[in-house]
């Protein structure tokens, strides 16, 4: 299958400042991936450069196989992080979401009655169709990013792309939007996203690609997530852990233990022990087994979680 | 005596008409420069374009074709510096227009014979305009607003976030560039009404006064504009009874506007703050 985005030895650099170098990757149409890494490994930097916005120091960008000024045949549905979003700015969320339609509708400054239809079902389908005339400082987290995922959706895109979509909000909001990529994407939509929460992208993306500066491994989180490789790319102490279908990843502090991380009543001991202690997997597995008790079960549909 | 009366002079018909023009050009185009964060572009690049308008003068130029060209100059530089380097635009802005303005000084002081023919430029003459001068505002009136017609949906896109906006395939470059080109118009088109010295109030108060009353693009564009037309107006009246300069007087009614706006948006946040503590 031809890729969607092509990446042929790509190296970036701001000035004389080296960020990116060898970069070869393929997004096929269909996939859902992320892209993992510490901060400063490149990821806003590698986004921009696969959106075009951004022009590599060296190699090729290739759209569906041609290095074309791809954007144009290339439909891309951008979402920023949230930190870089004018909040003040005077919109509604009816105006955001109809800014994904700029230049595909009519001539008028208002919107048609094809943009209107389309943002009613956008709208719709994430749960927002009652927020249409709110201003968008007056949402909560979860619904900021849905706003700004609708205006991607209306303008009908080939891939989704997404700067660190689970970071600012809470947890069950982090699973929430996960669930509705994953649902997107089992409905055919390419994704791309950032993020930090290695736990979240363990449980809910099919494919991480694990980068610092450049592309240290890629594959699904069963063969990626393994210590050497999350060392590599966090150039530091990663730990581990699986039980049945789940993965979980922590950084371990420096001379602590993984018990040193956990409050006291979890397991029972105190923490302030100088001999390093081993891990006992089975309880931590059992804590967390635990915690994760009542939380959102994948592929329950948004409007229900919304 | 009427309220009517001053409008049996030609003058005043005049004056009259090309401030509600140019209140309206300037509420409707300070929507973008206010929300660009660009307040000091409009106080920058007039006294840029005074620049020129003194090399017009000294060079035997039309005055709106070399005032014109020099602040478009200006503008796409402002704009390519902020693009291109890690400069912000007030530091561009005071740069690229103070250096503008200083050639104009330079000539002034060079050639002192024609300082007087300035005054207009700097202080603003609405009572002196021309047939020629209402013309001109309301042809650039006119090309402003069908400018922001055809393209509001990509200069809204590009004002909100310039970046994200070209993901989307808007020409956010070509939208920059021809927004330059309609400012420095809109600007030579206001100078000689309004003076390089309060031209940059109209451009931003009622603006940030319309920001104040909605959180919606739409109306803001609206009430900016209708705002800016009727402080022109009810200034020109009041400036003819009270017995003051024009433009002052049109300046100094949309800083009370938004004082008063201020006042009454605080009181009514308040009100909404104890409100919210009484249900708690």
């Amino acid at each position: 299958m031809q890729p969607l985005i092509e990446l042929k030895d790509v190296a970036f650099g701001y000035g004389k400042t080296p960020v990116l170098r060898d970069i070869n990757l393929h997004i096929h149409p269909g996939q859902f991936a992320a892209f993992v890494g510490p901060s400063g490994a490149g990821k806003t930097s590698l986004l921009k450069l696969i959106l075009g916005t951004l022009s590599a120091t060296h190699g090729q960008r290739l759209i569906n196989g041609a290095t074309l000024q791809g954007r144009k045949k290339l439909r891309i549905g951008y979402v920023p992080q949230l930190e870089t979003v004018d909040w003040n700015f005077p919109v509604t969320v009816g105006q955001v979401v109809l800014m994904g339609r700029t230049g595909k509708g009519t001539f008028w400054p208002w919107p048609s009655p094809t943009d209107r239809r389309m943002m009613g079902e956008v709208l719709e389908q994430l749960g927002l169709e009652k927020l249409t005339n709110r201003h968008i400082r007056d949402l909560s987290g979860g619904q900021q990013q849905r706003v700004f995922l609708a205006r991607a959706l209306i303008a009908q895109p080939d891939i989704l792309v997404l700067d660190e979509p689970t970071s600012g909000v809470d947890m069950r909001t982090a699973e929430n939007i996960l669930h509705l990529l994953a649902d997107l994407n089992q409905q055919g939509m390419t994704v791309l996203i950032t993020t930090h929460d290695l736990n979240a992208a363990a449980a809910h993306l099919p494919w991480v690609i694990c980068l610092n500066r450049t592309i240290i491994a890629q594959g699904s989180p069963e063969v990626v997530f393994t210590e050497k490789i999350l060392n590599e790319t966090y150039q530091g102490d990663m730990l581990v852990m699986r039980h049945e279908n789940m993965i979980f990843v922590h950084q371990r502090p420096h001379g602590h233990t993984y018990h040193d991380l956990l409050p006291n009543p979890v397991l029972g001991h105190t923490t302030n022990t100088t001999a390093p202690k081993p891990v006992d997997t089975e309880k931590i597995v059992q804590e967390i087994d635990t915690m994760l008790q009542g939380q959102p079960v994948a592929g329950e549909n948004i409007r229900d979680l919304a | 005596m009427t309220w009517l009366e001053p409008f049996q002079f030609e003058f005043f018909r005049n004056g009259t008409l090309v401030a509600v023009l140019v209140g309206g050009l300037c509420g409707m185009i300070g929507v973008y420069i206010v929300l660009r964060g660009m307040s000091y572009i409009g106080h920058g690049l007039s006294h840029a374009i005074f620049g020129g308008a003194v090399v017009s003068y000294v060079m035997q130029w039309n005055f709106y074709l070399g005032a014109g060209l020099w602040g478009f100059v200006a503008a796409l530089l402002i704009n390519q510096t902020v693009r291109r380097t890690k400069i912000n635009a007030d530091a561009a802005i005071g740069v690229i227009t103070t250096a503008s303005f200083a050639v104009g000084v330079a000539l002034i002081s060079r050639y002192r014979s024609f300082t007087r023919s300035f005054d207009a430029a700097l202080f603003g003459n609405i009572l002196g305009v021309t047939q020629q001068d209402v013309a001109v505002v309301a042809i650039v009136t006119v090309i402003v607003a069908l400018f922001i017609f055809v393209l509001y949906k990509q200069l809204l896109f590009t004002t909100f976030d310039a970046e994200v906006a070209q993901v989307y395939g808007v020409q956010t470059e070509w939208i920059d560039t021809l927004f330059a080109l309609v400012l420095a118009a809109a600007l030579i088109a206001s100078m000689q009404i309004l003076g390089v010295t309060l031209i940059a109030a109209a451009l931003v108060i009622p603006a940030i006064t319309a920001r104040l009353l909605t959180d919606n693009f739409d109306r803001m564009i609206l009430l900016s504009t209708g705002l800016g037309m009727i402080s022109g107006f009810l200034g020109m009246v009041i400036s003819y009874y009270v017995d003051i300069a024009s433009g002052a007087t049109i300046v100094m009614l949309q800083a009370a506007l938004f004082g008063l706006v201020l006042a009454i948006t605080a009181l009514q946040k308040q009100a909404e703050r104890r409100l919210v503590h009484t249900h708690v």
